[in-house]
């Protein structure tokens, strides 16, 4: 965390004084670090979860479907036998690979687009106008459309939230490179005979990440939630791979019978987006205190 | 002040174009031929000539757009591959629940966020305060058909309050419509009311830091007139500008509740569409939903104009 910090720290607060401030700063919020513990937590989890699930995802019990929770299955299992414990496990670790390549896609789609357009200003025009016309689609009506062209796959589920996300980081990036491109600074660089390329590598986008990284915490838990949705439709990923909103889309067919298929996974998911929240929460108050409490928990989608 | 309407209207034209084409690309990102999709596997290669003619398919992709344009300046949104019949009709007879539940679910957001805000400002750091707050970042984190399966559980299956799932129309009568929407417009509305009452309660927090909520304090006046008739008059742009987001993820929600509870409306009708590969339902209804989106939030910037006066001036 500290050398993440150090790197979106805004500038001046460089120093490793200033470093350990802003560290202090964050660890005296409870609620950031109860945060950064859930992500840790769940983070650990994706990690070793083939350890930690005891037994294969896919495998069946055929003796025991249905089985509530017990000492063998400890989140009981579902309607052909699988153990629901093994499954929520291993979809933590899927939410955990779409949401990080989700961010990582929308990161770099938003910045190459956001630079573009906020430092080249005749591309400007365009390309923020097919951004707002992408931002047009509510986020998982957009994802929908697409992964109906796609086909169902993890990849596609990556691909297609990421697509959603990038306008709303080039939107971000773009007005940090705006007011960047215009300081005294770059005007010095430009004044030295330093090429674009060079300036916008080493000037502009060290400048304009801290608002991008904070943002990136609300993706990653947009991201989680879009995906467990996707899936729960019966649009994303295929239903043979264990994901959060797969389990809860089998489980609902058992509400009934079964209401831990519904409960665990659940569980999982609030726990898991309630983390990243009070994570990007903290790391907004201390990156970018003007939006304290502007900003929804990555629920502008 | 007109010339303001004017500007804005013709800056949607742009993002309306723009949308139209992304609808176009969106069914050309298939990997393969639409025509051989839609064909089917046990198509001949004639078959599938035949129907990449009718689907105009066969004629290069920039007059293909052009007239994709053309036809929808006319409201022509194509014919439903698996229905057999217009893409609009088949959105008219589905849009009714789906109407109904964006607007409840509308209602509860708004009837929940604004008097949570106000009241978390106005008690700032009391326990009231606090624990709204704790509430809110729950229902940020809680996904909208977890809260709808939780409901389903509680009141429907262990309470045997309210119906499980489906739908009764209107025509059935307005209370059993109204039974039938309870449980997901709860699920919807109350999970986008912590996105209000968050941004309600941090801009009541500033407008009232503003030197006339002290002098209107100084001068006598009661708290409530300075909460309700100066502050919150003041504060409500900040959520103005946030219920025409709540609209797209009401829409976007109510897609995935509408399956949560089995009511027959747009979501439904896009859901199956995509099983089915049928392009050029999930295209209309995208559309649709996005135009309606740009046309709501083109309203809250025109709403702005009668509550505030100081955007005429610009």
């Amino acid at each position: 965390m500290r050398s993440l910090l150090a790197k979106v720290a805004p500038w001046g607060a460089r120093g490793s004084n200033q470093k350990n401030l802003a560290l202090r700063a964050f660890l005296r919020r409870r609620s950031a670090v109860l945060g950064a513990a859930l992500v840790v937590i769940n983070v650990l989890i994706a990690i070793g979860a083939t350890p930690i699930a005891r037994v294969d995802p896919q495998v069946l019990d055929v003796k025991a479907r249905l089985a509530p929770p017990t000492a063998q299955h400890w989140f009981g299992t579902d309607h052909v036998g699988r153990d629901a414990w093994s499954r929520v496990i291993h979809g933590a670790r899927l939410s955990m690979i779409v949401g990080g390549s989700v961010v990582a896609l929308s990161f770099v789609g938003g910045v190459v687009f956001g630079v573009l357009g906020g430092y080249f200003r005749n591309l400007d025009n365009v390309l923020m106008r097919v951004m707002d016309g992408l931002m047009a689609f509510p986020g998982i009506i957009l994802a929908i459309a697409m992964m109906a062209s796609l086909g169902p796959s993890v990849l596609n589920v990556i691909v297609a939230l990421g697509v959603v996300y990038v306008p709303r980081v080039a939107r971000i990036v773009r007005g940090s490179v705006l007011v960047i491109r215009e300081t005294p600074y770059v005007e010095a660089a430009r004044a030295l005979g330093i090429g674009d390329g060079r300036i916008i590598a080493r000037h502009v986008l060290p400048n304009c990440m801290s608002p991008v990284i904070v943002q990136g915490t609300f993706i990653f838990a947009a991201a989680v939630l879009g995906e467990a949705a996707l899936s729960f439709l019966g649009v994303g990923v295929p239903p043979q791979i264990p994901s959060w909103g797969n389990v809860l889309a089998e489980g609902r067919s058992y509400l009934q019978q079964a209401p831990w298929l519904t409960l665990f996974p659940g569980a999982a998911i609030m726990a898991s987006i309630l983390g990243l929240n009070l994570f990007g929460d903290g790391l907004r108050d201390l990156l970018d205190p003007k939006l304290r409490g502007v900003q929804g928990s990555g629920r502008e989608s | 002040m007109t010339a303001y309407v004017v500007r804005r209207l013709i800056a949607v034209l742009p993002v309306m174009l723009v949308v139209a084409t992304v609808s176009f690309v969106l069914i050309r990102l298939a990997p393969g031929d639409p025509a051989s999709v839609i064909a089917g596997p046990y198509a001949s290669a004639e078959d599938i000539a035949q129907m990449q003619r009718a689907l105009g398919l066969d004629q290069p992709l920039p007059v293909q757009l052009v007239k994709w344009w053309g036809r929808l300046a006319r409201g022509d949104l194509g014919d439903s591959i698996f229905l057999r019949r217009p893409v609009i009709e088949a959105i008219l007879e589905r849009l009714e629940p789906t109407l109904l539940l964006t607007g409840w679910s509308m209602l509860v957001a708004v009837l929940v966020g604004i008097p949570v805000g106000v009241l978390s400002a106005r008690y700032h750091n009391t326990v009231l305060d606090q624990s709204f707050m704790a509430l809110a970042l729950l229902g940020l984190s809680v996904p909208n058909f977890l809260l709808g399966l939780l409901m389903i559980l509680c009141f429907g299956v262990w309470l045997g309050w309210l119906p499980v799932a489906g739908y009764a129309t209107l025509e059935t009568g307005i209370w059993p419509n109204l039974r039938s929407l309870i449980m997901p417009a709860l699920a919807l509305g109350l999970v986008q009311s912590a996105l209000i009452a968050r941004i309600t309660r941090s801009s009541m927090l500033d407008v009232l830091r503003e030197q006339y909520i002290l002098s209107g304090r100084s001068k006598g006046l009661s708290e409530r007139t300075v909460i309700y008739k100066h502050a919150l008059k003041n504060a409500i742009i900040p959520t103005l500008t946030v219920i025409g987001i709540t609209f797209a993820l009401l829409v976007g929600g109510a897609v995935v509740i509408e399956t949560v509870f089995n009511i027959p409306g747009l979501g439904r009708l896009i859901i199956s569409a995509v099983l089915r590969r049928d392009y050029p339902v999930v295209q209309g209804v995208v559309l649709l939903i996005a135009v309606t989106y740009t046309a709501i939030n083109l309203l809250v910037d025109l709403a702005y104009l009668a509550i505030d006066p100081r955007i005429r001036f610009r």
